[in-house]
């Protein structure tokens, strides 16, 4: 039978027609979510269940002298207490992760956890907390990333710079990196002019409303099962197996409903420790966080420090283009100062490049990922400079990103050559748009930028199973943070022939599929799109077999189409064709149920680009920004359910507004978060906003079989530059420190 | 510490439970009555992900003792549906795909309820500014915005 990607009588070359994808049906866990039925991390209890509360330390950097819990333990209610001491030396690839669940010698920011209790309610647990003493010495701290590269500055751990990192800066440095090609110097000689700046961005929380949660039980002979919100239950299951020294194989971990993460749940902090609260006490233990827990101890974004420095011709021609990015990324290894370095000149297509980063270890919480990771403070220092050059010239923003856009065969500015790609399409699609000649208001300003996310594929299992009656069920192993199963259950159906509703996809649980990657990299809808796509063709191969053996003809002379299994070729005509639910309900007696599943480490996710348009309005008074039109254009590929591709276009636009005007991390002299909650870390608020308009661009992803592309990150890279370039033109002067708070605009304003 | 017996109607049944004297409406409603639909999404009044309604009254019940609901109506997301047939807005929620994670959900439902219950004919400005403690950090509110009106219409014209 013909397994190719295109459907049946189409000529090579003419677009796939789909009957399913590219459609707009109600998704499967809607009801629910609507009702207040859906279950998410908090929303569990388990018989005889303990509430588990964290003790956190109130100092941004000491050692550890000594803790003692005889007192809590004592308490009447509480009924285990861990501190590092009842974890092993653990996994070394999870020691910093052990590290960051539990301090060990050191606390290394406000907010460390430092011991745990598990009681027979919440307020024992919390008393229990205050029982708990606690030896601390402090020591001198640093939170800024320029003050942490000193030679001088306060040092989180010996001996952890490797060879990448020169002699001259404080160990706090962990890690250099360099990307680019040419010569650059050259380049800038043969500029017409050569500008250079210096831009800083403030650290941003991800701030999902739902803040962690897990309900743990393991038993004295090591079986467990975790139930627990999450960006990948695998990924929690074998950090935590690795950390509390057991087999991943005996630890069952189920994922809720999650309330958002934007790549903030792609780790574990209360996991381990709700793990091993059950182990001693031989309880299940339900642990949340509290929102002040949640911004004090969880991953923020790094806060950075970038200068950037771009040769132009009056044409609009770069000649040559460099950066240097100091990204903190809290108190261990791993700030995306490597993925911004990769991302920073991404969009374009130069002859002369090089980007240098930092990593380097501050106070702070350990950075976590945050949608596209790295990427959003790179394009604005860089997007900010191409606009400055281009209106200094007083060139067309738009026309000069065109003359200087990546395209198929670009080689990119960190090592590979482009295949087919969106950016010139978003590019032109800005320019022709209605949004980009509309007249603009007093105190009004227009900016546009570019953005690139690579995306990212990734093990991945499906497991397609046809029931008695004919309908699929499809499992994967991919937390649904914004819709995926509607997505599945879609490219399940065009697949299979059959309508939306007769495939429920479900999230399987750790013991009924083998590794998957956590939900990161915009890579579900690519990657478990595409094993569904291929466990349903293993399943159709089946299908077809099970349906040649009852018309006693060879399985190639059959194909499938629309649903049914029919005769080709010779046979063509010979037999009425039979549907999955004809096929479904003899297959019993034809070999046994029918199954299609498919395991791959998918590769080919196509890197994806978009191009933003805002308009804001500054308040001359007060420094306030307003933004007053928005419009997005992204490649998606192929869009499989566009109502929630345009979903993702406007989230992540608004998470960036959020970044680029509100939202920062703001330490007191003494190192702590001086704003751990909503009412003063301030993320937007549906008055803060206009309608986020929406263009999906179709540029197909040849490394899937439907076009595919991811699209949840793309669409935050561009915004901070896009707003920055917007509020430079309405305030008349460049804006370079994020956020653009009112105090800074003001300032700006008054001092030209 | 006594605990405190409260006698009140939720979504219409009458409900006795005994609380502590500073157990919040919302640990009630989750943890006693396993009415989880209401989300603590920060126990201090500024996300709403908590919103139901006292009396009529939108509040957030992480900002409500237990003990105050006593003698009140409470109504909460799980009583929005009517049986099967859920509530316009509910439906239009789902129509307009104006929820990705779905955690603010059910906060936004019920402050969007009392919304069009008071003001059955928003302007969108209106409506962003009576949902402005309802945070959100997936959709930009764009298609929660448009599903509240959607649904205001269809309510006006039903009526």
């Amino acid at each position: 039978m013909p397994l190719d990607d295109q459907t049946p009588g189409q000529k090579p070359g003419e677009a796939r027609q789909f009957k399913v994808v590219g459609t707009r049906p109600l998704r499967p866990d809607g009801i629910d979510k609507v009702t207040g039925r859906a279950r998410f991390g908090a929303d569990m209890s388990a018989p005889g269940m303990l509430i588990g509360r964290v003790l956190r330390s109130p100092h941004a950097h000491a050692r550890i002298r000594s803790i003692d819990a005889s007192k809590a333990e004592a308490l009447e209610g509480v009924k285990a207490v861990v501190t590092r001491a009842d974890f092993g030396a653990g996994d070394d690839d999870v020691a910093d992760i052990l590290d960051n669940c539990m301090a060990g010698e050191k606390a290394l920011y406000d907010g460390h956890a430092v011991a745990a209790v598990a009681a027979t309610s919440a307020a024992i647990a919390r008393k229990a907390l205050k029982l708990i003493d606690v030896d601390y010495e402090t020591l001198p701290h640093v939170v800024d990333v320029d003050a942490a590269m000193k030679p001088d500055a306060p040092v989180l751990h010996e001996g952890l710079s490797d060879e990448t990192v020169p002699d001259g800066v404080s160990q706090n440095v962990v890690h250099r990196v360099e990307f680019g090609h040419g010569d650059v110097e050259a380049g800038f000689a043969k500029a017409d002019k050569v500008l250079e700046r210096s831009f800083k961005t403030a650290a941003t929380h991800q701030g999902y409303i739902e803040p962690h949660a897990c309900l743990a039980t393991m038993g004295t002979d090591g079986i467990a099962d975790l139930w627990v919100c999450t960006q990948g239950h695998y990924m929690v299951r074998n950090t935590c197996a690795a950390i509390l020294g057991i087999d991943q194989g005996k630890l069952r971990v189920t994922a809720s409903e999650i309330g958002g993460g934007f790549g903030g749940k792609t780790t574990v902090f209360l996991e381990p420790v709700a793990l091993a609260l059950s182990r001693k006490a031989n309880r299940p233990v339900k642990m949340t966080m509290t929102r002040e827990e949640v911004l004090r101890a969880t991953g923020p974004t790094s806060s950075t420090s970038i200068d950037v420095k771009i040769g132009m011709n009056k044409d609009g021609k770069i000649t040559a283009a460099s950066a240097d990015l100091r990204y903190q990324g809290g108190a261990y290894q791993g700030s995306p100062a490597d993925m911004g370095s990769m991302t920073a000149f991404a969009p374009y297509d130069l002859e002369n490049v090089k980007t240098v980063g930092w990593d380097v270890v501050t106070n702070r919480p350990k950075a976590a990922a945050y949608r596209a990771p790295g990427a959003p403070m790179a394009a604005f220092a860089v997007e900010s400079v191409v606009d400055e050059l281009a209106k200094g010239f007083g060139l067309d923003p738009l026309d000069v990103r065109l003359k200087n856009a990546a395209r198929e065969g670009t080689k990119s500015s960190y090592g590979p050559t482009f295949p087919a790609i969106g950016l010139e399409a978003t590019l032109q699609a800005a320019k022709d748009h209605p949004h980009w000649k509309a007249p603009l208001g007093p105190n009004q300003g227009r900016g546009v930028a570019c953005g690139f996310w690579f995306n990212f594929g990734g093990d991945t299992c499906v497991s397609l199973n046809i029931t008695p009656d004919g309908t699929v069920t499809l499992s994967e192993g991919n937390p649904d943070i914004g819709g995926s199963r509607a997505s599945m259950s879609m490219m399940a159906a065009e697949e299979l022939g059959i309508p939306y509703d007769q495939v429920r996809t479900v999230i399987a649980d750790t013991g009924a599929l083998g590794q998957n990657e956590v939900t990161d990299g915009s890579r579900v809808t690519f990657a478990v799109g595409l094993a569904t796509i291929k466990a349903a063709r293993n399943a159709k191969k089946v299908l077809c077999e099970r349906a040649a053996m009852v018309w006693g003809i060879d399985p190639e002379a059959v194909e499938w189409a629309d649903g049914c299994a029919r005769p080709a070729g010779d046979n063509a005509g010979k037999f009425p064709p039979m549907s999955l639910k004809e096929i479904a309900a003899i297959a019993s007696n034809t070999g046994g149920p029918v199954a299609g599943h498919f395991e791959v480490n998918a590769e080919g996710a196509g890197v994806s680009f978009a191009t933003h348009m805002v308009d804001t309005e500054v308040d001359p008074e007060t420094g306030a920004v307003k933004v007053v039109r928005y419009t997005v254009f992204q490649d998606a590929g192929k869009a499989v359910h566009p109502a929630y591709v345009e979903g993702q276009f406007q989230g992540g636009a608004v998470q960036g507004i959020g970044w680029a005007l509100n939202e920062e991390y703001i330490y007191g002299e003494d190192g702590r978060l001086q704003n751990p909650g909503f009412l003063d870390y301030r993320i937007p608020v549906a008055s803060d906003l206009p309608m986020i308009d929406t263009v999906i661009l179709e540029i197909p992803n040849p490394g899937h079989p439907y076009g595919v592309r991811g699209v949840g990150e793309t669409s935050i890279v561009p915004p901070l530059a896009a707003i920055a370039n917007s509020v430079s033109e309405a305030a008349g002067v460049r804006m370079t420190d994020l956020p653009m708070s009112p105090p800074k605009v003001l300032a700006a304003i008054q001092n030209g | 510490m006594s605990q405190i017996h409260v006698t009140t109607k939720i979504n219409g049944d009458t409900t006795e439970y005994l609380c502590d004297p500073e157990e919040t409406l919302l640990d009630v409603l989750r943890d006693r009555l396993a009415l989880t639909g209401a989300k603590e999404g920060c126990g201090t009044g500024d996300c709403g992900a908590c919103s139901v309604t006292v009396d009529g009254r939108l509040v957030c019940s992480c900002l409500t003792l237990g003990a105050e609901a006593d003698g009140c109506e409470i109504d909460t997301i799980e009583g929005m549906a009517d049986g099967e047939k859920l509530h316009p807005l509910q439906q239009k929620f789902l129509e307009h795909a104006a929820l990705q994670c779905g955690i603010c959900t059910p906060g936004i439902l019920v402050a969007a309820k009392s919304l069009l219950e008071k003001n059955p004919s928003p302007t969108e400005e209106e409506a962003r500014y009576w949902l402005a403690g309802n945070l959100c950090r997936c959709t930009g509110y764009d298609k929660i915005i448009r599903a509240v009106m959607d649904a205001a219409e269809e309510m006006r014209r039903a009526s």
